[in-house]
């Protein structure tokens, strides 16, 4: 318990009368890849907004490294080093990749805010140096000069995780990396997201696709009805009755 | 996009300002060569190019921007009015205010976005305007507008020269800020203006106004925080603003409310589409048209229009000066509308997509090379020519 980075402990929120998490606790430790599941509804998504700052909890407190979360401002949890991948893409549509991948860069150098309107965005460099080495480790460099909005939705979807690793964040929350994404984009996602395992990176991941699941997860967490109703390693989970009767309607995994 | 050296900038700054100090030149043959006009042609392009850098980069499209054109004047009249008729002061107090202005009003309008932000600019300078003709007539001078008086103290003047006789004129050191040499001053900040806005285009700042512009939420996920990067888009345009309605007061030291009515707020949001939104130079051609029609085409009448039609038949040079009479004079307006809405449905990048095109369609012709492709209004940046 003593290398946890994120600590979620009580968190509660209803909409109205739907209570959306009930008294949630969870333990996310260093450099693991802690994968959420649960069946539509059961506050996922929830959390992880609670997580970024998107959603305000009723109660309850979120800490990163002994920082709480809870009441900042989503620039603000972003500086601290939490970057999120969301579910449909997150990208700049109009601007090339180049300058997608550049922005984060600049967001992780000049802070939260900056006057530098008498520099020449030509001249940095560093900048540059740093977009281009991650459109390259992700396969993007090719398409450096395209519009954004003009990619395939996979490819949306590595831009977005480009933009998010050119930042090297502490912690990585992904909501539902590969959802749309053809079989092979798939692989390709999780053979990625295990080479930035190797580099000790904390990651949150949310997904329904239990092959994705089963390959990253060192732990899994399993939400039904705001509520945690199982916690553990794949194999502790897989072999869980609850939930199976709660996830899967009784069928085997 | 972002591809221009900064020696290329050098190179087009230079063409920039021969082209705007030879305006007297090749504005001739089109009648447009008379200092009232190019001096109106320089202050608009001060403003349009201002509101671009808000609307253009950010797209938060303000309609209140002629209450910080109508502010810069009122600064800039007080100055000539209390301190000196050195237009320095003037022009360095109303771009000051006009940024002051800005502050306060965009604090507030920030708040939100959208139709919402538009509608709260609007809002604020519609109460500006008419504070000026009620509470604030003590600043104002109210509907008869502010004037020089010979009982104005100008305290700085005072001190070398005695008053005499008559209003005294606006000057730089001496020299009359009138006819040519007035619109050489306007010209100057005009490439001055252009310069800072180019260099904000290729600033990593204009950068993140450009994706705030392309989406707001993954900028706040990205770790910046918004508000104060409109905030200065805000004011930097207001005090273009501010610059340009002191300018008006240097040409012609008289202030009226008039200057920050709605239309006159309604002006720049056309000539900035006319010309193109988030493009460097289309601001600039939208500002030029916008006041080439409201001087030229304004002043045909069906006099006029006879003596150029006498060599019809007479039944029928009378119908066809009623049918273009409608179009010019009074009616410039209408010419200006149907261009407009034939600019928004064609080219909606304006001007500016219009030249790109040509551009790419010479380009395919002679080289055979792949004509660039128009991204319309996000393209920050192309080459002046």
């Amino acid at each position: 318990m003593n290398d946890t980075v994120l600590k979620v402990a009580d968190v509660h929120k209803s909409f109205g009368g739907l209570h959306a998490l009930r008294d949630v606790n969870l333990d996310i430790e260093q450099s693991k890849t802690h994968a959420i599941i649960g069946p539509n509804g059961a506050g996922k998504s929830t959390l992880l907004n609670v997580c970024v700052g998107r959603i305000e909890p009723d109660n309850g407190s979120v800490t990163f490294d002994g920082e709480t979360l809870t009441g900042k401002k989503p620039h603000e949890i972003n500086q601290v080093g939490v970057a999120r991948v969301f579910q449909t893409p997150e990208i700049f549509p109009e601007l090339t990749l180049m300058q997608n991948v550049m922005i984060p860069a600049l967001a992780k150098r000049d802070g939260s805010f900056k006057f530098n309107a008498f520099r020449i965005l030509q001249g940095e460099n560093d900048i540059r140096d740093e977009a281009e080495h991650i459109l390259e480790d992700l396969d993007l460099i090719d398409q450096r000069d395209s519009e954004a909005g003009s990619l395939s939705r996979g490819d949306k979807r590595r831009l977005e995780l480009a933009m998010c690793l050119v930042q090297h964040p502490r912690l990585l929350l992904l909501d539902e990396p590969t959802a749309g994404m053809s079989r092979h984009d798939t692989n390709r996602t999780i053979d990625l997201l295990k080479r930035i395992k190797e580099r000790g990176m904390t990651k949150v991941i949310i997904e329904h696709d239990m092959h994705v699941v089963f390959s990253l997860a060192d732990r899994i967490t399993v939400l039904a009805q705001g509520t945690v109703i199982a916690e553990g390693t794949p194999d502790e989970v897989r072999g869980n009755p609850q939930v199976q009767e709660a996830y899967l309607g009784g069928a085997h995994i | 996009m972002f591809n221009l050296s900064p020696k290329n900038d050098t190179v087009t700054m230079a063409i920039f300002a021969i082209a705007v100090l030879a305006m007297p030149l090749w504005l001739a043959p089109i009648g447009a060569s008379y200092p009232d006009l190019l001096q109106k042609f320089a202050i608009f392009g001060i403003f349009a190019v201002g509101y671009n850098i808000l609307f253009g980069l950010t797209g938060y499209l303000s309609f209140g921007h002629a209450a910080f054109l109508g502010v810069g004047s009122y600064a800039a009249v007080w100055s000539f009015k209390l301190v000196t008729m050195n237009v320095l002061p003037a022009v360095l107090f109303g771009t000051l205010i006009g940024g002051v202005f800005a502050a306060l009003i965009g604090f507030v309008s920030l708040r939100r976005s959208g139709i919402y932000f538009s509608i709260l600019t609007l809002a604020f300078a519609q109460m500006s305007y008419n504070l000026a003709y009620s509470v604030l007539t003590p600043i104002t001078n109210g509907e008869t507008g502010l004037q020089l008086t010979q009982q104005d103290p100008r305290i700085i003047d005072s001190l070398f020269v005695a008053a005499g006789e008559g209003l005294p004129s606006t000057n730089l050191f001496g020299l009359k800020m009138s006819g040519y040499p007035g619109f050489y001053f306007c010209a100057v900040l005009l490439i001055i203006a252009f310069f800072i806005s180019l260099r904000i285009f290729r600033s990593p700042f204009g950068l993140k106004l450009l994706a705030i512009k392309s989406n707001q939420v993954r900028m706040n996920y990205t770790g910046f925080n918004t508000r104060p990067y409109m905030l200065i888009a805000f004011v930097v345009s207001g005090m273009y603003a501010g610059l340009a309605g002191s300018l008006l007061a240097v040409t012609d030291p008289l202030a009226g409310a008039e200057r920050m009515q709605w239309t006159a707020s309604g002006e720049v949001v056309l000539m900035t589409i006319l010309g193109g939104a988030g493009t460097l130079v289309g601001p600039l051609l939208g500002a030029g048209i916008i006041k080439y029609f409201e001087n030229i085409f304004s002043a045909y009448n069906d006099q006029l229009l006879h003596q150029m039609l006498a060599f019809l038949p007479d039944g029928m040079e009378g119908a066809v000066v009623a049918l273009l009479g409608l179009f010019v004079g009074e009616g410039w307006h209408l010419t200006l509308g149907i261009i407009f809405m034939a600019i928004v449905i064609f080219l909606p990048g304006g001007l500016m997509e219009g030249i790109r095109r040509i551009g790419g369609m010479i380009q395919k012709r002679g080289g055979g090379k792949k004509p660039e492709q128009t991204g319309g209004v996000m393209r920050p940046t192309e080459q002046e020519g």
